[in-house]
């Protein structure tokens, strides 16, 4: 039997991934990917939490944050066809208008 | 055993496919990785006893989203980060993110000591679980209905911000109230040109 430390360390891993991929990557897709990443692993330690308490309400929770995942991809997706639209790049860097 | 050797299969599986989509220079490849790092936390839900998070996982996450992510990779058919710069050094391998994960790394081993220290046990798991589909929508429906009811408006907003988001200019896009004119009695022009029989358009416009 897989003890929840085990869950709650390898989610702690996924989710440092997925921070140093938004800080590191200069790619505003990928960008988005990371931020999945990051819910994933929170998705990963709501299940486990669940599991050890031994109710249902973690699972739950991991069903709004995906229906909240989809919503930010479809509005984060169509922020990033309008940006390259304007710019034809996909480099954050590239959108510094509002920056000083 | 078997479940030791699973949950190592598929954290390493996690582990090494998230890694890979943050170092991958194209993005397709970075959106294939990412699909293949939710199907083994699919499989760790397994391994917790929640069959409806894993299937979803798969059939929202995977099957869904990340569709959504490759046709945009593909639309736009910007794959590289193409200055000089990135072509040379590798973006995880310059002094600036080298440290940051570096100060990262160490913040993340110090919080788990910390957290796991506190916590007397190893955190072994109870043997109920609630696995039943049934009793998560019993649940859904009753103490959540509410959450429930605001998600459904929350996706219909994002359905209809990013239809906005993504329409062309909306001045060149809009129809102009002299198109459709024009275009008729150009048509109209080329066919009594041809010597067509049949009444011109114009003609039964007052």
């Amino acid at each position: 039997m897989i003890p929840l430390n085990y869950y709650l360390i390898l989610s702690a891993i996924l989710f440092t991934i997925g921070t140093a991929g938004v800080f590191v990557r200069r790619n505003l897709i990928t960008i988005l990917l990371s931020i999945e990443i990051m819910l994933n692993a929170v998705n990963l330690t709501f299940v486990a939490f669940g599991r050890a308490l031994g109710s249902a309400d973690g699972q739950i929770i991991v069903f709004f944050v995906m229906t909240v995942a989809a919503a930010e991809a479809a509005v984060g997706l169509a922020i990033v066809i309008a940006l390259f639209r304007h710019r034809e790049s996909l480099n954050p860097e590239s959108f510094a208008s509002l920056k000083w | 055993m078997t479940e030791a050797l699973a949950f190592y299969g598929f954290a390493a599986i996690a582990v090494v496919a998230s890694l890979l989509v943050i170092a991958q220079r194209n993005p397709i490849y970075s959106v294939l990785l990412l699909i293949a790092s939710f199907g083994a936390l699919s499989g760790l839900y397994v391994l917790l006893e929640a069959p409806f998070v894993a299937v979803i996982q798969i059939i929202v996450y995977a099957g869904a989203i990340m569709v959504l992510f490759l046709f945009v990779v593909m639309l736009l058919n910007a794959p590289h980060e193409d200055t000089e710069y990135d072509e040379r050094v590798h973006p995880l391998l310059r002094p600036g993110p080298m440290k940051f994960g570096a100060g990262l790394a160490l913040l993340l081993i110090a919080e788990l000591w910390w957290a796991l220290g506190r916590s007397g046990d190893s955190g072994s798991f109870p043997a109920g679980a609630v696995a039943s589909v049934g009793a998560i929508g019993r649940s859904l429906f009753t103490d959540y209905a509410f959450a429930f009811e605001v998600t459904s408006i929350l996706i219909l907003v994002a359905m209809v911000g990013a239809v906005v988001l993504a329409r062309r200019d909306p001045a060149e896009q809009r129809i102009s109230p002299l198109a459709v004119p024009e275009n008729l009695e150009e048509e109209a022009r080329v066919a009594s040109s041809f010597g067509a029989g049949g009444p011109a358009p114009t003609e039964n416009r007052p």
